[in-house]
C-alpha cells in the first residue's frame, strides 16, 4: 500500500483527567472517523465550530470498500481542500458500457458535456480518502481526533448528552451539546437510544475482489448480465489506482460464503473473467445487501448521518456519496444554531431533506438489485424481454438496469422559496448549483463551484449583471457574471445552465444548494428567502 | 390523461385476433415470454405512467373480481 500515515496512535487526553463531577463539556462530538465523519468534522471546523471527533479503532479500515466517488463528494471535498488530491490520485471516468452475454448491449456517458471543474466520478479506494481527509484534520487545530476512543454510553439529557467513553487507559465521560453519529452501518449509538432501522434484506450474495494486474481494458465501468464466464449470472469490472480492479461477481442465494470466499475457488472464477490468471488478491470480501434507513435521523442532541443512518447497496454508488451528501447538508445547519442565528429547529431540515434523499438512494438501489437478481420467475421473464428489447430499442436499452450511478437530490424542504417567475431550465430551488467555467477579472479559468468558494462557502447570491441589482444583505457572499468587476462567461454556459437574463439571481444556501431565484430581485424578496432558507418562519 | 376503455380499433376482433395468432403455437413458457415483451413495448409506446398505472389498476381488478367469482362458486 502506497500510503504512509494508516495507522494512528492512541495519545491520552485531558479530558480524562477530570473528575465525575466536573467532566469537559463539548459543542460537538463526532463519533465515527469514518469518510462521513471526517468530512463533516472538517467542514465544521472551517466554519468556525470546535469538533471531538472520536474513532474506536487506531487505523484506517483495510480494503477498498466504497470506491466510486460522486462529482457532488469531490465538490464537496473541494470546499473542505481536499478535493483535488482526491481527483489526483483516483481514476477519473465517465463511461459505462453493458454487456449481455458476449453482446455490447449500449454504452452510456454520465457527463456528456464539458465545463465542469469535476469529472462525474472517480474511482479510489476508500482508505485514500480517508487518509486525505485525516491529512486535512491533522491541519485544523479546531478538530481533536482520539483514536481508541469508544463510547460505550449515552445519556440524553435536557441540554445535552452525556457519554462515556471506553479508552485503552479506561473509561471517562464528556458532555456534548449535539452528538454526531457517524459510526456505520452497523452503528452502536444507533442501538443505544433504541431505534429501529428495519428494511429490506436481499438474499443474494455477491462476491467483491479488488486484484492487483496491469492491464488494458479502459478505464470504464463494465457490467455483464449472464457473461460467458459466469453463466446465468451478473459481473462488473472497474479500474481503482495502483493497478487495482474491482471486480463484483453475483453468487447464488446458496452459496456457502466460507467456501466461496477461498483464493482458490474465486481466482478460477475471475480467471476466466479476464482470460488470464496473472493477478494477485489485495481484498476479497462476500456479502449480502439490505436496504433500510431509520424513521428519524435526528433522535433529541443526537443526530445520524451516512451508513449509521441509512444503508443501500453498492449498485449506484450511493453509499458512500449519499453520506457525504448528509455532511454537507448537516455542517452549516448545525454550526448556524450553535451560533444562534438560526433556531434549533433548522437541524429538522437536516432530517426532512436527507431521509427523502435516502428513500430515493434506497428506490433506487433496491431496483438495481432487483433487476440483477429477479425474485421470481415473472420478473426474470421481464428482465429477459427488456434485455433482448435492449439490443434493437431505445427504449429497451433505458431499461437495463445495471445500477442507476448517485446524483444529488433536489429537496422538496421548507427552506425554499417556489419560484414565482417564469423558469425554462437551469436548477430549481431545492436542487444543487450546476458547475459552469467562467475566468475571473484577470482573464484566469475557474469555475462556478470554485467562486462559491471564494465567496465564502456561505448564502451566497448568484447574480447575472445587470448593473441594477438591490443592495445585498449584510453577511451574504457575491458571485457575480457580466458587468464591470464581475466573471466572464465567455462562453455563455453560465448563463444556459441557470437560464439567466440580465438581472437573474440565485440565493445559494451554505451547502451550494439553490435556496430561491429571481428575474429580477427586491431587497424584500431577498431578505424573506433568505429568513425562510435559514430557518425563520 | 386518462386511460381510455371506449373500444377504439374500427375493427375490435382484428386486434384480439392479431394477439391470439401471435401465441398460436407456442409453449405456455414461449407464451409468457412473448406477453412480457409486448407489454413493455406497449407501455412504452403509451408512454405515460399514469395511464400505465390505471392500466395496471383495472387488469389487477379483473383478477380480484375472477378470484372472488371463483371462490363464490366453489361456496
Amino acid at each position: 500500500m502506497a500510503l504512509t500515515n494508516t495507522q494512528f496512535g492512541y495519545r491520552r487526553h485531558p479530558d480524562q483527567d477530570r473528575a465525575d463531577a466536573n467532566v469537559a463539556e463539548h459543542a460537538i462530538v463526532v463519533v465515527g472517523a469514518g469518510p462521513v465523519g471526517l468530512s463533516l468534522a472538517i467542514d465544521l471546523a472551517q466554519r468556525g465550530q470546535s469538533v471531538v471527533l472520536l474513532d474506536d479503532a487506531d487505523r484506517i479500515g483495510e480494503g477498498s470498500r466504497a470506491i466510486c466517488f460522486s462529482k457532488r463528494a469531490l465538490e464537496f471535498w473541494d470546499r473542505l481542500g481536499v478535493g483535488q488530491r482526491m481527483v489526483d490520485k483516483g481514476v477519473v471516468w465517465s463511461v459505462g458500457k453493458i454487456f449481455h452475454g458476449e453482446q455490447q448491449l449500449y454504452q452510456f456517458n454520465l457527463l456528456p458535456e464539458q465545463g465542469h471543474k469535476r469529472p462525474a466520478f472517480i474511482n479510489l479506494q476508500q482508505f485514500y480518502a480517508e487518509a486525505y481527509l485525516v491529512d486535512r484534520v491533522e491541519e485544523l487545530s479546531a478538530i481533536d481526533l482520539r483514536w481508541r476512543n469508544k463510547v460505550t454510553g449515552l445519556e440524553p439529557r435536557n441540554d445535552h448528552v452525556a457519554l462515556t467513553i471506553q479508552t485503552p487507559d479506561g473509561p471517562y465521560r464528556v458532555n456534548a451539546q449535539y452528538v454526531i453519529a457517524c459510526d456505520g452501518a452497523r452503528s452502536s449509538l444507533r442501538q443505544m437510544v433504541g431505534a429501529e432501522f428495519a428494511g429490506q434484506v436481499f438474499e443474494d450474495q455477491f462476491l467483491i475482489a479488488d486484484v492487483r494486474m496491469t492491464a488494458a481494458f479502459p478505464t470504464e465501468r463494465w457490467f455483464w448480465f449472464d457473461p460467458p464466464f459466469h453463466a446465468g449470472r451478473s459481473a462488473l469490472l472497474h479500474k481503482q489506482p495502483d493497478d487495482i480492479w474491482r471486480i463484483d461477481l453475483q453468487l447464488n442465494r446458496f452459496a456457502d460464503p466460507a467456501v466461496e470466499k477461498l483464493p482458490e475457488n474465486v481466482r478460477p472464477r475471475i480467471a476466466r473473467m479476464l482470460g488470464h490468471d496473472k493477478f494477485d488478491f489485495e481484498w476479497i470480501s462476500l456479502y449480502k445487501f439490505q436496504c433500510r434507513r431509520m424513521n428519524k435521523f435526528i433522535h433529541g442532541r443526537v443526530i445520524f448521518a451516512g451508513d449509521a443512518a441509512h444503508q443501500v447497496s453498492p449498485f449506484g454508488a450511493r453509499g458512500a456519496n449519499s453520506g457525504l451528501e448528509d455532511a454537507e447538508n448537516l455542517a452549516w445547519k448545525l454550526d448556524r444554531v450553535l451560533r444562534g442565528t438560526s433556531p434549533e429547529t433548522l437541524l429538522e431540515s437536516y432530517h426532512t431533506e436527507r431521509s427523502a434523499a435516502a428513500d430515493e438512494n434506497i428506490r433506487e438501489s433496491t431496483r438495481s438489485t432487483d433487476f440483477m437478481a429477479p425474485n421470481s420467475h415473472q420478473e426474470a421473464r421481464l428482465r429477459k424481454a427488456v434485455l433482448s428489447l435492449a439490443k434493437e430499442t431505445e427504449f429497451g436499452k433505458r431499461m437495463v438496469n445495471a445500477g442507476r450511478l448517485s446524483t444529488p437530490s433536489t429537496y422538496e424542504t421548507p427552506l425554499s422559496t417556489a419560484d414565482r417567475d417564469a423558469w425554462r431550465g437551469g436548477p430549481r430551488p431545492g436542487a444543487s448549483m450546476a458547475d459552469a467555467p467562467v475566468a475571473g477579472p484577470g482573464g484566469e479559468s475557474t469555475f462556478l463551484t470554485d467562486a462559491f468558494i471564494s465567496a465564502g462557502t456561505r448564502f451566497t447570491l448568484l447574480e447575472f449583471s445587470n448593473g441594477a441589482m438591490p443592495e445585498r444583505p449584510e453577511g451574504l457572499g457575491a458571485i457575480r457574471i457580466g458587468g464591470k468587476d464581475g466573471l466572464a462567461d465567455s462562453a455563455g454556459l453560465a448563463a444556459a445552465r441557470y437560464d439567466a437574463e440580465p438581472g437573474t439571481a440565485y440565493l445559494l444556501r451554505p451547502d451550494g444548494y439553490v435556496a430561491a431565484r429571481f428575474r429580477h430581485p427586491t431587497r424584500e424578496g431577498l431578505d424573506a428567502a433568505l429568513a425562510r432558507a435559514a430557518g425563520h418562519n | 390523461m386518462a386511460l381510455s376503455t371506449a373500444s377504439n380499433f374500427a375493427k375490435p376482433d382484428d386486434a384480439f385476433r392479431a394477439i391470439v395468432e401471435a401465441h398460436r403455437g407456442l409453449s405456455d413458457e414461449q407464451s409468457a415470454d412473448l406477453d412480457a415483451a409486448l407489454v413493455l413495448v406497449l407501455a412504452n409506446h403509451i408512454g405515460d405512467i399514469a395511464v400505465l398505472h390505471e392500466a395496471i389498476a383495472l387488469a389487477k381488478r379483473r383478477m380480484l373480481d375472477a378470484s372472488q367469482q371463483q371462490q363464490q362458486q366453489q361456496q
